[in-house]
């Protein structure tokens, strides 16, 4: 796909400034022209989705910077002061928090994608790995985010997993220190909190464009895991399919974004956050937010600190090892009947976990969320090298327009 | 017509978007109530005496004017004035003159009691303001800005 724009600039001033700068070609070519696979089911809509996300959140965000004080004996209240005083405090606010969590639903959606249709294999590892780097930038984000309204769980999150650095030999508490910039979680470490949150949604948007520059060097998978043969029968020009299937399905997102704004905005949220942060007292329950809670519950699982650590970390770190683990031939679940078998397992475990994450470590919930860490490592280590070399699967259409047409064909008949 | 009926709903759906964007940098509720009224004791303040409060971030100036000042003020031909306007129309009692305390030139702060007509002296470009806080000589253009105020009673004057 990669080549130079076939863009005709139409006016005088059109070509004066593509001659210098050729932003519209490129334009043109990436989101005009350019071939897309014509199979393409509304799971593909959620890279779309998220770059909205990401403007909304960063838009957002801006506005409340410019409310919000990062000190500890001035940030609670002046969240409370964006609720109550500022002109839509209370809606820029909640779009900000609720936007967080439909960011992450999103994501979830868009991996779990990946996942199914087995879009992480070649020639795509580098565009699955731009897209872990992506996740883990999110993470730490949200992570900083949640610390800054400076609650009870703010403080008491911070703290945890703060801590976790300390679980390193040798170097862990120096590392710890240094994070905290104190003896503990303290004024120092909301200020670089702030700092950081506010850089790293620009990173984020760095590596985005990266992710979709290398989508565009080996075009986009399908659904029935087929490389394009021939453009004029396997695709159609972005504009206007894609364009108007993508609007239409961030339409329906904003939709079900707004439910949560306006009808049930603290659902998501802790009401202990609404406690301002105390050092003194440590609440019931720390909970993370809920799109942290499957390696909350993995981190608590393993009984030994580090090894708590180490297993959390490398249940994300183990996505990146992803193209070269799954042996398959076959790219997409729609023709690996074994394999979607072990998928749905995997969405049920990460659930699973994710409820054992909220609960606390103590009884049946420890052996539970042992029994389904091990299923979420298997998943991965085992199961997907040792079904490409076992499974039988089904047989994979010949090219997308034969896919297609088959489709129109059987609807007719 | 369906281009347009879009383009309109399309137009709606931006403005309604971009509107709290906007609109959340102008003043919140706590600022405009700390910018409420205030009242000033004027019993406490002598004859002669200029006593300056603080209103909505800026200097208030609030003149016991003697009855020379009052005098010199009234009798100035409106021709003599870079900015006309007459002493009565400055005032609702004259005796109280409540100006804000903001050169009209530049914004800096003029010194009471100074200059050739005893009103005030800007420091900074040189600026001259009569008993009435008119400007007389210098760069700045207008006459010190009178603020809403209202006598609640004889002794308390509220301001804003």
């Amino acid at each position: 796909m990669s080549g130079p724009s076939t863009y005709v600039p139409k006016s005088a001033i059109g070509r004066w400034f593509e001659s210098r700068l050729p932003i519209m070609g490129l334009i043109h070519s990436s989101f005009v022209v350019y071939p897309t696979p014509r199979n393409l089911n509304y799971w593909w809509t959620f890279g779309g989705i998220l770059s909205v996300m990401l403007v909304v959140q960063i838009l957002t965000g801006i506005v409340l910077v410019m409310h919000y004080t990062p000190h500890v004996d001035y940030a609670f209240s002046s969240v409370e002061l964006i609720m109550r005083d500022v002109n839509w405090g209370w809606m820029l606010r909640y779009t900000h928090a609720n936007g967080a969590s439909m960011f992450f639903v999103a994501v979830y959606i868009h991996m779990l994608r990946g996942l199914y249709y087995g879009s992480y294999k070649a020639p795509r590892e580098v565009l699955w790995i731009l897209g872990v780097i992506i996740y883990l930038l999110m993470m730490a984000t949200g992570f900083m985010g949640y610390v800054l309204p400076w609650g009870q769980m703010s403080f008491w999150g911070a703290t945890v997993i703060t801590n976790l650095f300390s679980a390193i030999p040798l170097v862990g508490e120096a590392i710890t220190t240094w994070l905290w910039g104190g003896y503990s979680v303290d004024n120092p470490t909301l200020n670089r909190f702030f700092s950081l949150h506010y850089l790293l949604p620009f990173m984020i948007a760095g590596v985005v464009v990266l992710h979709v520059w290398a989508l565009h060097v080996v075009g986009q998978n399908n659904p029935d895991g087929v490389e394009v043969k021939n453009v004029a029968r396997d695709t159609l020009p972005f504009t206007p399919y894609a364009t108007i299937k993508d609007g239409f399905a961030m339409i329906c997102f904003m939709l079900f974004f707004a439910w949560w704004i306006f009808y049930v905005p603290n659902y998501l949220g802790h009401a202990d956050n609404y406690i301002e942060a105390n050092p003194l007292a440590t609440p019931a329950h720390i909970v993370p937010e809920w799109y942290y809670l499957p390696f909350y519950a993995i981190l608590r699982a393993v009984p030994s600190k580090l090894g708590g650590v180490v297993a959390m970390f490398s249940a994300i770190l183990v996505l990146c090892f992803l193209p070269w683990l799954d042996t398959s031939r076959v790219r997409s679940a729609k023709y690996r009947p074994v394999y979607k078998v072990f998928f749905w397992l995997f969405v049920a475990s990460a659930i699973g976990l994710g409820y054992l994450g909220a609960m606390p470590a103590e009884g049946g919930y420890v052996l539970a969320s042992r029994l389904l860490a091990v299923y979420y490592f298997a998943f991965f280590l085992i199961v997907m090298p040792l079904l490409g070399l076992f499974e039988t699967p089904h047989a994979v259409p010949a090219s997308i327009a034969d896919s297609v047409l088959k489709n129109a064909h059987s609807a007719k008949a | 017509m369906l281009f347009i009926a879009t383009g309109a709903a399309g137009a709606v759906g931006v403005g309604s978007v971009a509107w709290p964007f906007i609109h959340q940098m102008n003043p919140d509720a706590s600022t405009i109530a700390a910018g409420a009224p205030i009242d000033v004791d004027l019993s406490a303040i002598a004859e002669g005496a200029i006593v300056t409060v603080k209103w909505r971030g800026k200097p208030i100036f609030v003149r016991h004017r003697t009855p020379t000042e009052i005098k010199d003020a009234a009798d100035v031909p409106l021709a003599q004035l870079p900015d006309p306007q007459a002493d009565a129309q400055r005032v609702k009692k004259p005796e109280w003159l409540v100006v804000i305390g903001v050169c009209t030139h530049l914004g800096c702060i003029p010194l009471g009691h100074q200059g050739e007509y005893e009103g005030w002296f800007c420091p900074c470009h040189g600026s001259v303001y009569d008993t009435s806080g008119r400007i007389r000589k210098g760069p700045a253009p207008k006459n010190l800005e009178v603020p809403n105020y209202v006598f609640a009673s004889d002794t308390k004057l509220t301001i804003g």
